[in-house]
């Protein structure tokens, strides 16, 4: 999966050092990896920045020794907890990409349920899978960077991957949504009556839904600092029911409450 | 300055000479919000029926147009070892602003005063400030504004042409050369005495209709006295964080900068992209080390700089009453309510 010349890319002069890169997933809808590959324009020169040695949505041959290893998807299994602590041994650097990885996403939807056997029985009927409950990576190894989204952002990613092949600090938002909303001149959508956590949800997916008047549903999770309980009692006062505010909170796994940690 | 009036059918012309080889900037209608009541921005406009004269405040401010949300301030060209700078100052011809709002005019004028007449002008905004040809017009004070509180009500220079509704034709004060020869080819009347009354008239009942108002008497040491006053708690407590109240503010002009590689690795920028004191990370420095990490600090800070630091430097605040955060705020925080319970020492 070279490209041509890709070992002799140089920066300002200097020659690259590509890190070699290495793409997993686990309980995902594998759509954060398409996204990385779903820009062909910039595809290529993408990959001469870094070696990819596995990347199963993108190429068949693959090699157990990397450096970066980019998670998508949540744990649901026992085996999955096996597969990942390999990987974690391997790996100098483990990203977890995308929301599943991060903090459970959508997924995690299902530990609202008590009885996660019966819930079982209810979606796979007379052939039901090995799945329990879900957890982020973060659960079972260190995870020494997030990069979030569901899907994640595809500049994000770039911008991520260029800072570690130049030896750059990668820096996500710390601010919210808000931010870039406003800069993209919306019209706020509580204008016009739609529910949003734009407020409360950490910026890099360049105010996605609102762009395309829909409110933020907090895929990317808490900004720092996010005022969630000022947040809720705003809605509440806009007129959302509780339910409306939770069913948003909840959707991604970023806003988990405490409470809930405690049960994982 | 010069004092004319002309008949309400002249605007329409004046548009079209105006229009006819510049880029023009009004107030359009652009959606209704959930009442079914309109939302107004300042966008680029072609034909005079876009321009919506009787307009209510516009949720953002006309500040894309001479300090953009966004804007590259340098970009590179990398060739192995060698790299190329150039600098756009971004603009491209002269803008002309159709109906800025007495309060929108003086927030430029402060703006000048930081951003032009100060030790390090910023040519960015220099360079946009110095191509525009600025056409105020008289406004209908709403719940919100509280311009006059600030001495922003009316608009006395930062114009080129500013018109004043007098029922059967529109009052125009000209401040410059260029206004007063677009004038010449309309049918214009020097102002009379009867005109001057009902300007007058007009001005008086523009007073009589504002229901907002901060008492800024004594407010810059009144701030300094309450630095420590539990209501920043009460309001920091309430605060999102969002940084809205600043991004829709016509006189806040804090950045950021980032510089990002380009991913063939041939080119790279230097982007400046506009931020808020209240957001997290505004006061923090390179070692990670957070000034500010209290959201009431951050509150409380963006007040001491619009209305006692500012003061301090320039003799004037820098807030023009717009109403505009108080507007966008979703916790509901207004100047005028933060104010006074700066004042009286309870947010109740
Ligand atoms: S639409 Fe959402 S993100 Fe945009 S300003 Fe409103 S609350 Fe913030
Ligand atoms: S706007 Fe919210 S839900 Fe949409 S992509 Fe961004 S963070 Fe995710
Ligand atoms: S708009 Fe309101 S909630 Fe948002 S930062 Fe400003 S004061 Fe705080
Ligand atoms: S602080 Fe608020 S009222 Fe004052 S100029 Fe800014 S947006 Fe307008
Ligand atoms: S410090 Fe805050 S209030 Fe002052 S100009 Fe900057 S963003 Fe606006």
């Amino acid at each position: 999966m070279k490209t041509n010349g890709a070992d002799d890319k140089t920066y300002l002069g200097i020659p690259l050092y590509r890190p070699r890169v290495a793409f997993f997933e686990f309980t995902s809808c594998e759509g954060c990896q398409l996204q990385i590959l779903n820009n062909e324009g910039t595809l290529l020169d993408f990959l001469s920045l870094v070696e990819v040695v596995a990347f199963r949505e993108a190429m068949t041959e693959k090699s157990d020794d990397y450096e970066i290893a980019f998670i998508e998807g949540s744990i649901t299994r026992d085996d999955e907890v096996e597969r990942l602590k390999k990987i974690r041994k391997k790996a100098k650097v483990l990203v977890a990409l995308g929301s599943c990885a991060c903090f459970g996403g959508v997924n995690q939807l299902k530990n609202r349920f008590h009885d996660l056997i019966a819930v079982n029985k209810m979606v796979y009927g007379e052939h039901p899978v090995n799945s329990g409950l879900v957890r982020p990576l973060c659960d079972i190894v260190k995870v020494d960077m997030q990069i979030f989204g569901c899907p994640v952002k595809k500049e994000e990613v770039e911008k991520i991957v260029i800072n570690l092949a130049l030896g750059k600090s990668i820096v996500l938002p710390k601010y919210p949504v808000c931010m870039e909303c406003k800069a993209n001149e919306n019209i706020c959508l509580f204008e016009q009556g739609e529910p949003c956590l734009g407020p409360i949800t950490r910026a890099g997916c360049d105010s996605w839904c609102p762009n395309n008047k829909a409110g933020c549903w907090g895929c990317r999770g808490p900004a720092d600092d996010a005022n969630v309980e000022q947040m809720k009692k705003v809605m509440k006062d806009l007129g959302f029911s509780d339910e409306t505010i939770m069913d948003r909170l909840e959707c991604f796994g970023g806003f988990q409450t405490d409470e809930k940690n405690g049960q994982r | 300055m010069l004092f004319k009036t002309f008949a309400k059918e002249e605007l329409k012309i004046l548009f079209e000479i105006i229009a006819a080889h510049n880029r023009v900037v009004g107030p359009v209608e652009k959606a209704r919000d959930r009442n079914n009541k309109p939302i107004y921005a300042f966008e680029d406009v072609h034909e005079f029926h876009d321009i919506q004269l009787n307009y209510t405040t516009t949720k953002l401010p006309a500040k894309r147009f001479f300090l953009p949300f966004k804007e590259d301030l340098s970009t590179f060209k990398i060739e192995d070892d060698k790299w190329q700078k150039s600098i756009d100052y971004n603009i491209d011809r002269p803008v002309v602003f159709w109906g800025l709002h007495a309060c929108d005019i003086n927030a430029l004028n402060k703006l000048d005063k930081v951003l032009l007449h100060s030790v390090y002008p910023m040519p960015y905004y220099a360079a946009k400030r110095k191509n525009m040809f600025i056409i105020g017009i008289d406004c209908e004070p709403q719940p919100f504004c509280f311009c006059r509180s600030m001495g922003a009500d009316t608009a006395l220079h930062g114009f080129d042409l500013f018109i004043t509704d007098l029922g059967e034709k529109y009052f125009v004060e000209i401040l410059t050369d260029t206004a007063f020869n677009f004038l010449r080819e309309l049918k214009t009347a020097d102002a009379l005495e009867e005109d001057h009354i009902l300007y007058m008239k007009k001005v008086d009942e523009k007073k009589k209709q504002f229901t907002a108002r901060i008492d800024t008497t004594d407010l810059t040491k009144i701030l300094d006295m309450e630095f420590q006053s539990e209501v920043w708690h009460q309001w920091g407590d309430k605060c999102l964080s969002c940084g809205s109240c600043s991004n829709v503010c016509p006189t806040c002009y804090c950045y950021g900068v980032e510089e990002t590689v380009n991913i063939d690795l041939k080119g790279a920028r230097k982007t400046k992209m506009l931020y808020s004191c209240n957001v997290i990370d505004f006061a923090e420095v390179a070692g990670g080390h957070n000034f500010r990490p209290l959201r009431h600090n951050r509150l409380k800070y963006r007040y001491y700089h619009k209305h006692r630091g500012f003061v301090e430097a320039f003799e004037e605040s820098l807030c023009v009453g717009c109403g505009r955060c108080g507007e966008t705020c979703l916790a509901g925080i207004t100047v005028s309510e933060v104010i006074a319970s700066v004042k009286t020492g309870s947010k109740e």
